[in-house]
């Protein structure tokens, strides 16, 4: 049973894999425009899922470090900076600010820490808005350039799909990476058990802090290529609404699973376009949607195809056999 | 023989209440003390005074002569002294072998080398020998809440000892757990203090249970110390009779 699922969930992986390299060839521009779109709230759903689906720190701030990053580098490279420079200082830049909005987390949890970083995103939005000489204002900041990688312009649409998508494997690969190794297991220590996990010689302080700072730096990573992606940034995406739906990403994906917000993206930017021919009846749909699957599989898409395919244990108790907990197989995703 | 562990005087208060009054007692090397008293009478607020995890409001705590009063519990950990809860305090939703990992890991290298150097480090084969020795090794690859609750006992004391601890204290090990399974956990205990040389501090309800595995009792009653000694001595002491059965019994 244990096999069967590697080798179905390897087999899943690969379809996916070349569908997202040969879509492009079959799409418009627009199209391709979209599934750049996805590529790049992806990677911000990722950092939020380190924060919140592994190591259990609410976050509502996610759209404020997306916007962070974006502003940065539209800023610099409309300034003649080049792109790989303001997209450093952009992830960056946000690392150290998401470690400063962990502290708050040191003292208070929950919906407390929820509203702690909706302030934040709040500011961040007003200053956005507000500070007309930095930021343009409600103007925003327009004729973002695209980047140039080894002489290639990646200025057409398909170039710049590719470009991200590059990006999302880099960065799929570091958080990978990193989910697997003792951090990704404090995280989830910290998440599941702060107390115990403590005791144990984990240093909750920091790995929250960490946990903070990474999701907010690959915020700002989305957002160094949402810039040049749109072209044109004002502040209306990066309000509360962007955090929100970044967190329906992840929760509706399956919340501390590696694949939870690749599969979050695609219901909360790809879903909405494939189904515009329902007109108003897409967002009923949606809502209905979110309701069933938090009531009926918390654990989010992933959760219940794992619940459905899990074997069954061996300790002869099943005492808590197939209840969320036990469904959220250590990030396996 | 060296004191491992000495408490000197420790007072800890929750407004007018005083749960633990200068409590003072010393743990040598490779001794194994209990610690009973009815409920309530500041047995688990001292462990939690003893591991940081509460400031205690006045006396001190020292290690191998080293004061470590209100230190952090991680870094307490990282010196050697272990612990576990009341309840139980696992991780379910991880297999059986990794929440012993992750018992054994913070003791490996700095944070950065655990993230980019060796993976395992030898912590899978150690994980399969501490849950072979506490007989769990056919459920490894289980996860965690899925186990009964004796065996999820076992697992929450294996998780202890896996970095190997100078000092551990044990809440209540034997609370909730089965005859079989716990005359297991006491030869289990014993092996572990015989050849790693851990000192052991015992919290425990179980009378039987506590005076086979102790060589000394301390008797807690409201914060106090009432009495010490070794096992035969503590059951005779008229002090801890009345505690536990009331005026009028000794």
């Amino acid at each position: 049973m244990r096999r069967s699922r590697s080798v179905l969930a390897g087999g899943v992986l690969a379809l996916a894999a070349a569908f997202l390299v040969f879509a492009p060839l079959g799409l418009k521009p627009y199209g391709i425009f979209i599934l750049s779109m996805w590529a790049v709230m992806t990677i911000a759903a990722i950092g939020l899922n380190l924060t919140l689906g592994y190591a259990g720190q609410i976050s509502l701030a996610q759209a404020a470090f997306v916007g962070i990053g974006a502003y940065i580098t539209a800023y610099l490279t409309t300034k003649g900076w080049p792109f790989w420079s303001t997209y450093l200082f952009g992830g960056a830049s946000c690392f150290a600010i998401g470690w400063l909005l962990g502290y708050p987390a040191l003292r208070v949890q929950h919906h407390y820490l929820a509203f702690v970083t909706l302030a934040f995103n709040t500011l961040v939005y007003l200053i956005f808005r507000n500070e007309e000489w930095l930021t343009g204002g409600i103007y925003g900041i327009s004729n973002v350039p695209r980047p140039s990688v080894l002489g290639w312009s990646m200025n057409g649409a398909r170039e710049f799909y590719y470009f991200c998508l590059a990006h999302l494997a880099l960065v799929s690969a570091a958080t990978w990476w990193l989910t697997r190794s003792p951090w990704g297991l404090a995280f989830v220590a910290l998440r599941e058990n702060p107390i115990r996990a403590l005791s144990l010689g984990v240093d909750t302080r920091r790995y929250t802090l960490m946990a903070f700072a990474l999701g907010a730096g690959l915020g700002g990573i989305s957002g160094a290529l949402y810039a040049p992606l749109v072209q044109f940034i004002d502040p209306t995406p990066f309000a509360l609404g962007l955090s929100l739906n970044l967190l329906l990403m992840v929760v509706l994906g399956g919340s501390g699973y590696f694949f939870g917000p690749f599969l979050g993206a695609i219901v909360a930017v790809l879903l909405p376009e494939w189904l515009r021919f329902t007109q108003g009846f897409y967002l009923m749909g949606y809502a209905v949607l979110v309701m069933i699957m938090m009531a009926f599989s918390p654990g989010g898409l992933l959760g219940l195809a794992d619940r459905l395919t899990r074997p069954a244990p061996r300790t002869g108790t099943g005492a808590v056999a197939g209840s969320p907990e036990a469904a959220r197989s250590e990030g396996a995703g | 023989m060296s004191t491992v562990l000495e408490v000197r005087d420790l007072k800890k208060s929750f407004g007018g209440i005083v749960a633990v009054d200068r409590v003072s007692f010393g743990v040598e090397e490779g001794e194994i003390l209990g610690i009973i008293g009815p409920n309530g009478s500041g047995k688990s607020t001292l462990f939690n005074c003893i591991l940081g995890q509460l400031q205690p409001t006045a006396g001190d705590v020292h290690l191998d002569g080293r004061p470590v009063t209100g230190m952090r519990p991680c870094d307490l950990n990282r010196l050697g002294v272990s612990r576990t809860f009341q309840l139980l305090q696992i991780f379910p939703q991880l297999t059986v072998r990794r929440n012993l990992i992750l018992a054994g890991q913070e003791h490996q290298g700095t944070m950065l080398s655990r993230l980019v150097g060796r993976r395992d480090a030898g912590l899978s084969a150690a994980a399969d020998r501490m849950l072979g020795f506490f007989r769990l090794g056919h459920l490894a690859d289980e996860h965690a809440g899925d186990l009964s609750y004796g065996q999820q006992k076992l697992l929450d004391v294996a998780m202890a000892f896996m970095a190997r601890p100078r000092l551990a204290l044990l809440d209540e090990p034997a609370g909730g757990v089965n005859l079989t399974m716990l005359a297991s956990l006491r030869e289990r205990l014993k092996a572990i203090n015989a050849e790693q040389g851990s000192t052991f501090v015992v919290i425990e309800h179980n009378m039987e249970f506590v005076m086979a595995l102790a060589s000394r009792i301390l008797v807690l009653a409201e914060g106090r110390v009432i009495a010490q000694g070794d096992p035969a001595e503590v059951r005779r002491n008229p002090q801890v009779i009345e505690a536990y059965l009331g005026r009028g019994r000794s």
